[in-house]
């Protein structure tokens, strides 16, 4: 779990988005938590973004469900029915962060890298396999980098399903892509 | 006394605290073995070989396993908060540690209480919420790569993670960055830039950097960092100043790297075992500014 307190810092009081009104925020104590309610919704049609949390939220991880206020009680209890309990709802008031959107891609001939935010991941082309992972400060990087280099991208657990920080989260994003970039080899 | 501390992705290893060598591949600590594949244990075993070259031993570790949910990381808070166990330290760098802030203040008071401070370093996730905490400043030296120093220089953002595109973007110099975040309070005394080019900067601007050999294929390599911050803090522990041991940090590095002739796919232990060899070469080039080599 990340600690939320890493928000206490700097952070100034945005102004309301009246284009944001109806929307609401689902927070989760652990990461792995978001990432599951996020395929869940997200396999069942509804349209939610997985964002950083206003800076008035003290409790939970780094990152919440943005989804429609209107439809809570439905995706309540979808989550519920799949044993996920969010630690609580709120309405969003202002401006969410934003995750990282941009990727790097760098060809080393044989090999392919791509970089989100302060993760990389580098297979060798013909094989799909991942000769590394670098980057990244949480301490789930070096284990996710255990479970998957050796293995090919089809082969390997996807950082989605082990990944427990935001780390975590940028080598999924990275490897999404990853599969996005071999699709045009 | 040099003091590591960070984690290791086995949820079996409970708090360690002791002396670490290198041995082969692995890291020999309180009869576990661990293999130096990244993270902490890379940057253990290039300390150790660094030291090794001076003649020297005395890594103190603290370890524990974690492998992303705080558990290991929070034993570690708890006990160099509450055990007295850092009187020897004289060098102390963090690792890889889950970004708690509350943690860390705690941590940095106590090391701020010490009657002899440490020169303190700090990488990785510790480094995230150092710049958090609003207390960047207190810090020696960190040692960000490019995505980290962008959000560094990102006063908003709470995680490299949330770094704003128009900072993260590859148009903006390393300079300009640094600057930026010297601006917002958000560097260290000393920041060392691993990159295509390392950069060793202050709050004065640039001081120096290393652009060779160029091994492009570094870059993909797990681990490299984590030896560089390992090199330059064994450095700094045989009494170099912080910037010649970031420059000489680098230069060892990178030529390390140009020796295992790596290519992507290549792993952090063979640029380890490189590391005796360009401590050698540098300390005979003429080049060097390691008078102390």
């Amino acid at each position: 779990m990340f600690n939320f307190s890493i928000f206490k810092k700097k952070r100034r009081p945005h102004q309301a988005a009246a284009s944001r009104a109806g929307l609401g925020i689902l927070v989760f104590e652990h990461t792995s938590e978001v990432i599951q309610a996020e395929k869940l919704l997200r396999s069942k049609g509804w349209e939610i973004r997985v964002m950083g949390p206003p800076p008035e939220i003290r409790t939970g991880c780094d990152l919440v469900v943005e989804f429609p206020l209107i439809e809570q009680l439905n995706i309540l209890r979808l989550l519920e029915s799949s044993g996920i309990q969010p630690l609580d709802i709120f309405p969003v008031t202002g401006q969410l962060l934003k995750p990282v959107d941009l990727f790097q891609v760098k060809d080393f001939g044989d090999y392919l890298m791509v970089r989100a935010a302060n993760m990389k991941l580098t297979i060798e082309k013909k094989s799909r396999l991942i000769v590394n992972i670098s980057g990244g400060g949480c301490p789930d990087v070096p284990y996710l980098a255990a479970m998957m280099v050796g293995k090919t991208l089809d082969e390997s657990p996807r950082p989605l399903d082990l990944g427990h920080t935001l780390c975590g989260y940028a080598l999924g994003l990275a490897f999404g892509e990853m599969e996005k970039q071999c699709l045009l080899l | 006394m040099l003091a590591v501390v960070g984690t290791v992705p086995d949820m079996a290893m409970e708090l360690t605290v002791g002396e670490v060598i290198l041995s082969g591949d692995s890291v020999l600590m309180a009869g576990k073995s661990m293999p130096v594949n990244r993270g902490t244990p890379a940057l253990i075993g290039a300390a150790c070989q660094i030291l090794a070259v001076f003649g020297k031993t005395g890594i103190t570790a603290f370890l524990a396993g974690d492998v992303g949910l705080g558990q290991g990381s929070r034993k570690i808070y708890h006990h160099l908060v509450h055990e007295n166990s850092l009187s020897s330290v004289e060098t102390i760098v963090f690792h890889y540690l889950q970004p708690d802030v509350d943690w860390h203040n705690r941590v940095l008071f106590r090391l701020s209480d010490m009657e002899n401070r440490p020169v303190m370093v700090a990488d990785a996730g510790f480094m995230y919420a150092a710049k958090m905490s609003g207390q960047a400043g207190e810090y020696d030296l960190f040692t960000p790569d490019a995505g980290e120093l962008a959000f560094l220089a990102d006063e908003n953002a709470p995680h490299p993670f949330y770094t704003r595109g128009f900072i993260l973007h590859g148009d903006n110099s390393v300079p300009d960055l640094v600057r930026r975040a010297y601006h917002h309070d958000n560097a260290a005394k000393y920041l060392l830039v691993k990159g295509a080019t390392d950069y060793i900067m202050d709050e004065t601007g640039l001081l120096s950097s290393v652009d060779g050999p160029s091994t492009e294929a570094m870059e993909a390599i797990g681990g490299t960092g984590d030896t560089l911050t390992g090199i330059v803090t064994a450095l700094v522990h045989t009494g170099m100043t912080i910037a010649d041991a970031a420059l000489a940090g680098a230069k060892i590095n990178r030529l390390a790297g140009f020796y295992a002739n790596p290519t992507p796919a290549t792993q952090i232990i063979e640029i380890i075992r490189q590391i005796p060899a360009a401590v050698e070469s540098i300390s005979n080039s003429k080049m060097t500014p390691c008078r102390f080599l």
